[in-house]
């Protein structure tokens, strides 16, 4: 059978030695529930405003996703950089790479493409992918 | 030579690494499998968005998102989910501790706000469909319906899942299968609003904005 | 409202006399297979020991079984193309009409590499990689038997498509807008999309299962980089499944989604993409081949080591390699569509990543070389099919490497230049892996060896005929003839297609040879008895009693180095000691169970429902298949146990055997 130090999953109840250190479980979803508000306010302000530039809306929106699935990630689904942890870790690193190529590689290539198509005309096929 | 009883004579020293522990115990194991089927799950919606992002400026002389899209109704929508996350959560805690009533209190409030995101965007679908923005109207509603549509179902899905774990609780209590069951019910919760963080923000949020 | 939807008796197409033959011989076997079973009353010993066991060794077994009963329906496929081709020349029409040559080529493609090589290479992996590990089951045993049920349930759907209805028409990739509903209105496509969906998802059920299984459940011991190759292979083959699948499933039910409510995402009108469709498929497409051929290379690793008498050379730059290709295989997957109309920047990107993953496949056949050279290589039935690869696999590869430069696969695109380069490392390396595999792990599963002579046959058989079958379709490639032509006009191509011809026979008769093989050899199975270690092999399952007991092993081993079993070996022939007598505990074993059965059947159902139309059946299909669910839940009890006494007479009576 595993030894027991390595017999733990994320999230798991903190070990006799760490539970001193460890914070209260309530106040890591709390505080975790308190930074997705936040972030999320922020990004339906700043999809609505006109005081920020449009060219960066769109990459700002992106950051502000990305940090709040990183918020769910650490308060959620307690991911650390723990041993315990860290076959999540690499498995989430890979499934990141390909949503990545995935996503944007479709998009690259696809834009590509339509981009060559030579349509008679602008309607009834909307090949454009971008303004 | 009697090969069967020679791997018998390996010596037993300690055994320093993770990776020489031997097989982990049924916990680990099922969060783990659990784990690796949600990121199939992304690389799924992966697929969906990728297809999104190629069709949403193909309206076909229809209705675009910024004409369709009330905010309003998105930003209930994120705030009963992301609620529901953290009642999740609470309730994951009190699954931890064996307590009953705190369980099911939690399962209730995660249900009714889990339900009412799915009514949500039940009507914001009927509502759309009635004015005859449906999703054989155009590529880009076929793009919308399927996306959303299938992160809906999904949350669907999770809310017959919880029913019947709140079942499966009465009837055989906080059983080790009945634990590790609602450990992967709580992973596949938070797993959706990680979803909708990317939903509400590259298809309302990014479809609305100027 | 009709009833059945659109089913009815015209959908029997009593005037096709090939198709109703081809379908009277299947419902012969079928009769003759169920009318063996009731003679020998055998029933409730299938429904016990195999169709309700969550065994990995058993669903493996089962899934061989599934690949080689489909290999035969795929072959014979290929043969009436063969046919059609070798009279088709000039004016010529052949025998099959274009309606049917186009269902068989679509149906070939499907079977072969859905129901015919998934299968084989899951169900080797199936059956070994819990042995290698060291350990009892996989992750999740009653997953396993689902999965195994669902793939099964495809295959059903397939071969009901031919006897009732059709078959898709739009080749094994099934782009639109031919397979949208306005040019192919029939059942076709939808036979092909829901055998896709349902066997899909069990593929991927077993990719998560063995992800799991290798990354968190090996015996005590067996770090990373003690693991056999063969495991790396499949850790690298099951997240490629759990990566790729998913897509797969998606650009499929767009697909639907535009056939049964309406949907824009590949027709011609209101915005639709069809340069999506080819995308998204072949983003799932390209993984696939690697999630096919890396077993095949596992495979090879283990065969050459262990029969040339050394480990395997260069250990870690093979799984450096492994996982390379791994990643890389998510980066190429363009240059199935080079001529679709990207520009030079997107084609050169694409062309040259083709060309970089072809570098760690070669320095994997470079450290299968350096093992066998200074080892004492013995020439048995899995090496020759290892050898046999070495030379095929790099012809094919090479050819590939060829038509990764988009300039040049502008003139090969389509051509049956492309035809010979896919087949060429499809049964060169995947085809001879898994044969290699299946010679070289039956002694183990079954106690008894395969016949060596039949065996020799059917290797050279099958070597000869590849090289006669596909050799001239590289010349004919080169002369400009396309992929998938029921007939054509230039009489210049027809010698070639004549050889291919003669070569495709030769290849039935290396599977004739395999028939004949496994015939003699269960015939002479007492002369063939093994005991557990009949190569001198180098990983764990060799420990084991040949077949091995349900629990595998009967004191959970530990592992102290690479080559688990080998080290072990040495290690006793040097010590004079006796080894501590053992010590047996019960074990607890998971419970058969009938949820993978019943859920297959119900997928069946829903399959078969959803392609004729018929609501309520498949609204009942749902229900059932989550009232099985309910049931699996809700048992009582997962697990039984075996008791110690079981345990240790059964380990004595091998002990007693290997010692002998």
């Amino acid at each position: 059978m595993t030894e027991a130090r390595y017999d733990r999953a994320p999230g798991d109840r903190p070990s006799r030695e760490m539970q001193a250190a460890a914070p209260s479980p309530v106040l890591v979803y709390t505080t975790g529930l308190f930074l997705a508000v936040l972030l999320t306010a922020i990004s339906f302000w700043a999809a609505n405003t006109s005081l920020l530039w449009p060219g960066g809306v769109a990459l700002g929106l992106a950051v502000l996703a990305i940090a709040q699935m990183g918020v769910h990630l650490v308060f959620f689904l307690h991911i650390t950089t723990g041993p315990e942890s860290t076959n999540n870790v690499l498995a989430l690193a890979f499934g990141v790479l390909i949503v990545f190529v995935v996503v944007v590689g479709s998009m690259w290539i696809i834009a590509d493409l339509n981009q060559n198509m030579l349509m008679p005309s602008a309607e009834p096929m909307n090949l454009q992918m971008q303004h | 030579m009697n090969i069967s009883v020679a791997i018998d004579g390996v010596p037993q020293e300690a055994l320093p690494s993770a990776s020489e522990a031997g097989p982990a115990s049924k916990r680990i194991v099922v969060a783990y499998g659990f784990w690796i089927f949600l990121l199939s799950d992304f690389v799924m919606f992966a697929a969906l968005f990728a297809s999104y992002a190629v069709l949403v400026h193909a309206t076909a002389g229809g209705p675009t998102g910024a004409q369709l899209f009330n905010q309003v109704t998105v930003a209930i929508e994120t705030a009963c989910l992301l609620v529901s996350s953290y009642t999740c959560g609470l309730m994951s805690l009190a699954i931890n501790s064996r307590r009953y009533l705190r369980t099911y209190l939690a399962a209730l409030i995660t249900f009714v706000l889990g339900a009412a995101f799915v009514t949500l965007e039940l009507r914001e679908f009927a509502s759309m469909i009635a004015i005859g923005a449906t999703p054989e109207r155009s590529a880009f509603l076929s793009a919308f319906f399927t996306l959303v549509g299938c992160h809906g179902l999904h949350v669907t899905l999770g809310l017959i899942w919880l029913v019947v774990m709140m079942v499966q609780l009465a009837v055989m209590g906080f059983d080790a299968t009945v634990q590790r069951r609602l450990l992967c019910f709580s992973l596949f919760w938070h797993a959706l609003d990680i979803v909708w963080v990317a939903l509400f923000t590259v298809v309302y949020l990014m479809g609305v904005s100027p | 409202m009709n009833l059945l939807g659109k089913l009815d008796w015209n959908a029997i197409p009593l005037h096709e006399p090939i198709i109703m033959g081809a379908t009277a011989f299947m419902v012969l076997v079928v009769v003759a297979v169920l009318g063996f079973i009731t003679m020998k009353g055998a029933w409730l010993y299938l429904w016990r020991e195999w169709l309700t066991s969550v065994d990995h060794k058993r669903i493996g077994v089962m899934y061989c079984i599934l690949a080689l009963v489909m290999m035969l329906r795929g072959f014979s496929d290929a043969i009436m193309m063969r046919a059609q081709q070798a009279v088709a020349a000039g004016g010529a029409q052949g025998y099959l009409p274009p309606e049917h040559f186009d269902q068989i080529f679509s149906a070939h493609g499907t079977i072969m590499i859905f129901f015919m090589a998934m299968p084989f290479v899951v169900g080797v992996m199936n059956f070994a990689v819990p042995l290698q590990l060291g350990i009892r089951d996989v992750a999740f045993p009653t997953l396993n038997s689902v999965s195994f049920w669902l793939t099964a349930s495809g295959a059903l759907l397939i071969n009901v498509s031919l006897a009732v209805g059709e078959f898709s028409k739009a080749g094994w990739w099934g782009y639109p807008p031919l397979s949208e509903l306005q040019f192919s209105p029939g059942v076709g496509v939808d036979y092909y999309l829901w055998s896709l969906q349902i066997s899909g998802l069990g593929t991927l059920l077993a990719g998560i299962n063995f992800v799991t299984t290798i990354l968190k459940m090996r015996a005590p011991g067996m770090g990373y980089m003690r693991m056999p190759v063969f495991c790396w292979t499949s850790l690298a083959t099951n997240l490629l499944i759990v990566a790729a699948f998913p897509v797969l499933t998606a650009v499929l039910a767009m697909l639907l989604l535009d056939r049964y409510l309406g949907f824009h995402f590949f027709t011609n009108d209101a915005g639709g993409n069809q340069m999506l469709y080819a995308n998204l498929f072949w983003v799932w497409g390209h993984p696939e081949v690697y999630i096919l051929v890396l077993p095949a290379f596992g495979i090879f690793s283990e065969v050459i080591a262990t029969f040339s008498g050394k480990p395997l050379f260069g250990y870690r730059s093979m799984v450096a390699a492994t996982m390379t290709i791994c990643v890389l295989s998510f980066l190429v997957w363009l240059h199935h569509f080079f001529t679709m109309g990207a520009s030079a920047n997107v084609n050169g990107f694409f062309g040259v990543m083709s060309m970089v993953i072809a570098l760690p496949t070669g320095v994997k056949i470079y450290n299968w070389l350096f093992t066998m050279y200074g080892g004492r290589v013995r020439f048995s039935v899995p090496v020759l099919w290892s050898i046999g690869f070495m030379v095929t696999f790099v012809i094919g590869g090479m050819t590939g490497v060829l038509q990764a430069v988009p300039p040049a696969d502008f003139q090969l695109h389509n051509s049956v230049f492309l035809i010979a380069h896919f087949h060429n490392v499809i049964i060169g390396g995947v085809v001879f892996g898994l044969m290699a595999g299946y010679n070289y792990w039956f002694p183990k599963a079954f106690g008894f060896a395969l016949d060596e002579r039949w065996g020799r046959a059917s290797f050279w058989c099958w070597f000869i005929g590849f090289y006669l079958a596909f050799m001239p379709l590289y010349l004919v490639g080169l002369m400009g003839m396309t992929r998938r032509l029921q007939h054509y006009d230039n009489p210049a191509w027809q010698p070639w297609l004549i050889v291919a011809m003669v070569g495709a026979v030769v290849i039935l008769g290396g599977i004739l040879c395999q028939v004949v093989q496994l015939v003699v050899s269960i015939r002479n199975r007492e002369t063939l008895r093994v005991a557990g270690d009949p190569w001198d092999g180098r990983t764990l399952e060799w420990a084991t009693a040949s077949p091995p007991p349900a629990w595998n092993f009967a004191v959970q081993p530990r592992v102290a180095g690479r080559d688990a079993l080998w080290s072990s070996k040495q290690r006793a022939l040097a010590s004079k000691d006796e080894p501590p007598a053992r010590v047996y505990e019960p074990i607890e074993m998971p419970k058969n169970s009938a949820t993978g059965f019943v859920t297959a059947f119900f997928a069946v159902v829903i399959g078969f429902a959803m392609i004729w139309h018929i609501w309520w059946m498949a609204g009942l299909g749902v229900f059932g298949a989550f009232l099985t669910l309910l049931a699996f839940a809700f048992r009582r009890r997962a697990e039984i146990e075996v008791p110690a006494e079981q345990i240790a007479r059964f380990d004595r009576v091998h002990q007693a055997g290997a010692a002998a």
